[in-house]
């Protein structure tokens, strides 16, 4: 049934500080919201246990996008659209625009933010396999002070992470390292726009000349909507890494990547599907590593 | 805005009075801040143009503009949109005449039931206000969070281009 607004407070301070200062008086009674595109669906029905809600959206604090030599720093509340528009992420972090064009529509990208994709925690979000290959660190901030934690090991489970109830993430950082990978992304569903992914991939890869020929110098492979948390294969990067790209290692690869998912029925898709396109996907993106020494 | 206790019982959960700026007119409304803008446009404001589909932001039926950006106005609660400019469906015609976008889907059978339609043209605005020359992909990108379930969109297509057609040579 849907909600009656008359029960729900929310309040918009319109500042970084006026929100640290409530959440740190009362952790884990107010509910951050930015952009509304998922907080406003359980709301619409019935299904929102907070009562009480801050907004976040358009805090200036959260805004832009800071670049520096070594990094970008994106703020938590830049929106899709921001994303897929600015030039240095398309250029250099294209796994993530990629992300932000396959998120919702045009209406949606202009309200959903990255933070409140992190902080949402679907394991079928399409940002957050770009985020594990290109080893984001995310600034969490609160009355206690800002840290910086690295990104890979912030979700911890289904819906699970590593945020503190008087923290808000404020910030993620991308290290300006991938210029000379191949960057690999693929979304699997029901179509681009507004279909949650039944299998997505995110892959980086660089190639350098051994002995005998090309092998793997670097690799970093991560999929989303195949385990409750998105899912980087770090035990398969550590394998393939120095090895030549040949058919065994790509068999290899597959029933290994299979292995490590946790894939599940659901209205999207089956087990049995997501993990024969998530290993067909991952031996695609090996395959396009072993021909970018000529194109890279 | 000033809240106040005597409409929603609890301290803090009471309404706000907020404003806002319809097709150009100021507005002043009074209002839950949790209520919809799409619940606020059509029950306080008198503008039923704006259309309710799904309800969850995946149909589009509900698009307005807010700021100048396509938003699903299902999506927004109202206190976001306090002191925004906002474009409805009906702040789309130039006076009584139709604008390029609605002549096209008339002429073009860009729509059918209606519903979606609202959606459709503010989408549709949106993206020639960002690229007044799309291609085809850029429409059907532009329009992918809008669905209609009548027309199979190429007629839908079909006016976006024409539209942008007379815009470019008007």
């Amino acid at each position: 049934m849907r909600s009656d607004p008359a029960d729900y407070e929310l309040i918009a301070p319109g500042n970084l500080q006026a929100v640290v200062s409530l959440l740190a008086d009362q952790p884990g009674k107010w509910l951050p919201i930015a952009g509304g595109t998922d907080v406003m669906v359980l709301y619409a029905a019935g299904k929102l246990p907070a009562r009480k809600l801050v907004s976040i959206w358009n805090l200036p604090e959260l805004r832009g996008i800071e670049i520096s030599p070594e990094e970008i720093r994106i703020g938590a509340g830049c929106t899709y659209s921001e994303l897929r528009e600015h030039d240095i992420i398309a250029g250099e972090f294209p796994l993530l625009a990629s992300a932000a064009r396959w998120t919702g529509g045009i209406a949606n990208q202009n309200r959903g933010t990255l933070g409140g994709n992190i902080v949402n925690a679907s394991p079928a979000a399409d940002s957050l396999p770009a985020l594990l290959v290109y080893e984001a660190e995310l600034i969490l901030v609160s009355g206690r002070g800002e840290r910086r934690v690295p990104y890979l090991d912030f979700h911890t489970g289904y819906k699970k992470m590593k945020l503190a109830p008087d923290e808000l993430i404020r910030a993620i950082c991308l290290g300006r390292r991938f210029s000379n990978y191949l960057h690999y992304a693929r979304k699997v569903g029901a179509r681009e726009a507004q279909a949650l992914s039944k299998v997505c991939v995110a892959a980086l890869g660089r190639l350098r000349g051994g002995a005998t020929g090309d092998v793997i110098d670097d690799v970093r492979i991560a999929l989303g909507s195949v385990a409750p948390v998105p899912l980087r294969l770090t035990e398969v990067e550590r394998i393939v890494k120095g090895k030549p790209i040949e058919p065994e290692l790509v068999q290899l690869t597959r029933k290994m990547t299979t292995a490590a998912m946790q894939p599940i029925d659901d209205i999207r898709s089956t087990a049995r599907y997501r993990s024969a396109v998530a290993g067909n996907l991952v031996a695609e993106f090996l395959e396009q590593l072993r021909s970018s020494r000529k194109t890279v | 805005m000033s809240h106040s206790s005597e409409d929603g019982g609890k301290e803090g959960r009471g309404k706000c009075e907020l404003s806002l700026t319809v097709n150009g007119k100021p507005e002043t409304v009074r209002v839950f801040p949790m209520e919809r803008l799409l619940d606020v446009l059509r029950q306080e404001l008198g503008l039923t143009g704006t259309k309710e589909g799904c309800g969850e932001g995946e149909c589009g039926s509900c698009s307005v503009l807010m700021n100048g950006e396509l938003v699903n106005s299902c999506l927004v609660p109202v206190l976001q949109a306090a002191g925004a400019t906002l474009t409805t469906i009906e702040g789309i015609a130039e006076g009584p005449q139709l604008s390029a976008l609605q002549a096209a889907f008339l002429e073009c059978g860009g729509a059918q039931c209606g519903i979606c339609t609202p959606g459709m043209i503010l989408g549709a605005c949106h993206l020639l206000n960002k690229k007044p020359e799309p291609t085809l992909e850029d429409i059907r990108e532009g329009l992918s969070g809008n669905l209609c379930r009548c027309t199979g969109y190429v007629q839908i297509f079909e006016a976006v281009e024409q539209a942008a057609r007379r815009r470019a040579s008007a």
